[in-house]
């Protein structure tokens, strides 16, 4: 039994803030009343006065590693990262060893997450067999067996007509196909953005296009076969100019940014700072600005962290030769927080809707919403405490954040998930 | 001084120490014994993971001329092709008790990289497209001595900009001293935004006019199969330094190449022979620049 005393809630059906105190009995939300008073030994009350309390989130774009690379993270330990940043539900992308592209690897991954995880972790099935962007792999299998989207993730479906395909059978799952844009041609050998930096630190650059002409031709795939198409970290300016004409145009598609490219810029690399080399590349200020406003639009609508985890060893290289990625949960909030919020004037509500609403939409899954008689799934949020990203502070295996070292303001300080306390005053409690 | 990564973040004071200190060590260069007690004790290690002949027989030459003990490691020969990590080599050169290193890598950055996770000298002899900050110093170097001067001059870069190591490093040490950059060479060679660090030339004749120095860039032939240029023929009629160019030219323009040369493809062998131009007094410098970075590099105190 928990009792939340003197919270503002965003409740996720509306934008408003109210203050009120909310009664955990069970798994559930018993009630929720002003100054609420109880007498129950078992009580544990919590003051959250000046914080605010909304719906846990859900990341429908990220990494766990499991099964494959349990060294630069698993199913646990991606879990324990997700919750600090107050993830209650993440989808895993299938690019593990090896992949998620069929029955059995979706039922290992449900099957582990139920022992090892206190979250709920929904796979991603695999497009194409073996990520391979040649046969379509069994999506109908592993929808039965609990997928919520598939993608090909780290590859770009290249072959068009297989991408038109995968988009008209997914339609038959009720699916959405998670693209990630990257034409490999344009982009082959690229290290970072293809711009000043690049020219000033003479690393081969990654064109903008290369992004922008799969949004494209997705977009028009997505038009004639009216699938669902869902385009994942949005990078560029020109990508949220197709996906805004194409939404105007009624396209069945939707996409997200991640927290990376909205307050983060090429400069990042100089230096040769491999945390800084991600996929797609970082871009430039422009496109920071497009992004921020296609988000206040709504053009953009949710935002993934795509938490992609690697070994200090394997970042610690020269920066041809270190993977792309950046982890990404336990800092996903405290960035939007300070760069849209606090530096923008964005309202609260806005990254509730970008981070619990619309990203379960998307996947289908039942909104989490505060209100009597749903679960308990929510997070308390204390918006003045300011904090610098540290190593070793970061809860997950992987301490590749292109955040270290930067200030932020916000902090996910409790979280709550079927009634559970998983985070407690920034403790992980599971 | 402790390493010489690039002239990017190199100040205008550090640079005119490197080419002062060079021109006494061109004195001994030319005296007949060759030989000073400046790096005696000291190892300096050469590890090149691209092939150079010229740059490392000059930085062994500049080594061995102040007496260290010098030992050089290709790729070929390398555990690298065993598959050993750059940290691991670092760690192994720190125990065999390297003094210097002096590196070329393939990789942009690879220096800096080396830099941060070592305690010796790292002297930076060519990383990826990045940097080459030993050619430039000796670009510079020949410039001061042939015009007596290193400021306000018109100075342009013709060819490969796209992956030159040597425009870059130039680009950022002539710029310091206020010279007047202009580049020139086809299209798919130009890197975005070069305009914010030079003027680009519309034509090689416009390129090259009125120019005190004119910087002939090295063509990788590779690039004609990676779609960025056609043939080395048609390079040459519209990218070369050839005789329909020439006439542009003034005589007192200096004209330089960093070498190797592909005759006939950046430069005609009648340019070659022109007494304006540079390319074997480069060579010379490059020991004196060399010798006066690798003394400088080992006074990491005193500077
Ligand atoms: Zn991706």
């Amino acid at each position: 039994m928990i009792l939340i005393k003197n919270a503002d809630i965003i409740n996720g059906l509306d934008k408003s803030v109210k203050r009120a105190d909310i009664l955990i009995v069970g798994n559930k939300i018993e009630k929720i009343g002003i100054d609420i008073k109880i007498q129950n030994p078992d009580l544990q009350t919590i003051d959250a006065s000046g914080k605010y309390v909304m719906p846990s989130f859900t990341d429908i774009h990220c990494h766990l590693r499991d099964p494959g690379f349990e060294y630069k993270e698993d199913i646990r330990s991606g879990s324990l990262s997700a919750v600090a940043g107050g993830f209650t539900t993440i989808c895993c992308m299938p690019n593990t060893n090896p992949p998620i592209d069929n029955r059995a690897m979706v039922a290992y991954v449900r099957y582990r997450a139920r022992e090892v995880s206190p979250i709920e972790v929904l796979p991603i099935g695999a497009i194409t067999k073996g990520l391979n962007g040649e046969e379509l792999s069994e999506i109908g299998l592993m929808r039965e067996e609990g997928i919520v989207a598939i993608s090909d993730d780290g590859k770009c479906v290249m072959n068009a007509n297989l991408m038109r395909n995968a988009l008209l059978y997914a339609k038959d799952f009720s699916i959405p196909v998670i693209s990630h844009c990257e034409d490999t041609n344009l982009s082959e050998g690229g290290q970072m953005n293809l711009g000043f930096v690049s020219t000033m630190l003479g690393l081969k650059g990654i064109p903008r296009e290369a992004e922008s002409v799969i949004v494209a031709r997705d977009i028009l795939l997505a038009k004639e076969t009216k699938a669902h198409l869902h385009i994942t970290h949005v990078s560029t300016k020109e990508s949220v100019e197709l996906i805004r004409r194409a939404k105007e145009w009624g396209v069945n598609v939707t996409c997200d940014t991640c927290p990376h490219y909205i307050s983060l810029t090429e400069e990042e690399v100089i230096g040769f700072n491999t945390n800084a080399k991600v996929n797609p590349p970082l871009r430039t200020k422009e496109d920071v600005e497009a992004l921020t406003e296609a988000i206040k639009e709504g053009v953009i609508d949710c935002i993934t962290t795509d938490h992609a985890p690697h070994h200090k060893d394997e970042k610690n290289v020269e920066f041809n030769l270190a993977p792309s990625g950046t982890i990404g949960f336990e800092t996903a909030f405290a960035v939007l927080y300070t760069h849209l919020v606090k530096n923008r004037g964005f309202e609260i509500s806005k990254l509730v809707e970008l981070l619990s609403i619309n990203p379960r939409r998307i996947v289908n899954l039942k909104p989490n919403v505060i209100v009597e008689n749903q679960k308990a799934n929510l997070v308390i949020i204390d918006p003045n405490r300011e904090w610098e990203v540290k190593e070793e502070d970061i809860i997950s295996k992987s301490k590749n954040s292109v955040f270290l070292g930067k200030k932020l303001t916000s902090y996910v300080e409790t979280v709550i998930y079927e009634g559970k306390i998983l985070k407690k005053d920034g403790e992980i409690k599971c | 001084m402790k390493h010489l990564l690039g002239l990017k973040d190199l100040s205008k004071e550090e640079i005119l120490k490197i080419l002062n200190l060079a021109k006494d060590m061109k004195l001994i260069l030319k005296s007949e014994t060759k030989k000073t007690p400046h790096l005696q004790g000291y190892s300096a290690v050469l590890l090149f993971y691209e092939n150079s002949t010229r740059t490392r027989t000059s930085f062994e030459l500049a080594a061995k001329f102040m007496g260290a003990n010098t030992t050089s490691i290709s790729v070929v020969t390398s555990s690298v092709q065993k598959g050993e990590s750059l940290l691991d080599t670092v760690r192994t050169l720190e125990a065999l008790k390297t003094d210097i290193l002096i590196v070329r890598h393939s990789f942009s950055g690879a220096p800096h990289f080396i830099a941060k996770n070592c305690s010796f000298s790292v002297i930076n002899a060519g990383d990826g497209m990045n940097e080459h900050p030993t050619q430039a110093l000796l670009d510079m170097f020949t410039i001061r001595e042939r015009l007596g001067k290193l400021e306000n001059l018109k100075v342009a870069i013709i060819g490969d900009i796209l992956h030159s190591r040597v425009a870059r490093s130039n680009i950022w040490g002539l710029k310091k001293f206020g010279n007047e950059i202009t580049v020139y060479g086809p299209q798919t060679l130009l890197p975005p935004f070069i305009d914010k660090f030079a003027n680009v030339a519309s034509s090689l004749e416009e390129a090259v006019t009125n120019k005190d120095v004119v910087i002939d860039l090295r063509i990788q032939l590779e690039r004609q199969k990676r779609g960025l240029i056609s043939s080395k023929y048609e390079y040459y009629k519209f990218f070369g330094l050839n005789e329909d160019i020439s006439k542009f030219i003034s005589k007192d323009t200096l004209i330089m190449h960093p070498g190797p040369v592909n005759r006939g493809v950046e430069i005609s062998s009648d340019i070659m022979n022109l007494p304006n131009c540079t390319i074997e007094e480069q060579v010379t410098n490059g020991i004196a620049v060399r010798m006066a970075v690798l003394y400088l590099c080992t006074r990491k105190g005193a500077s």
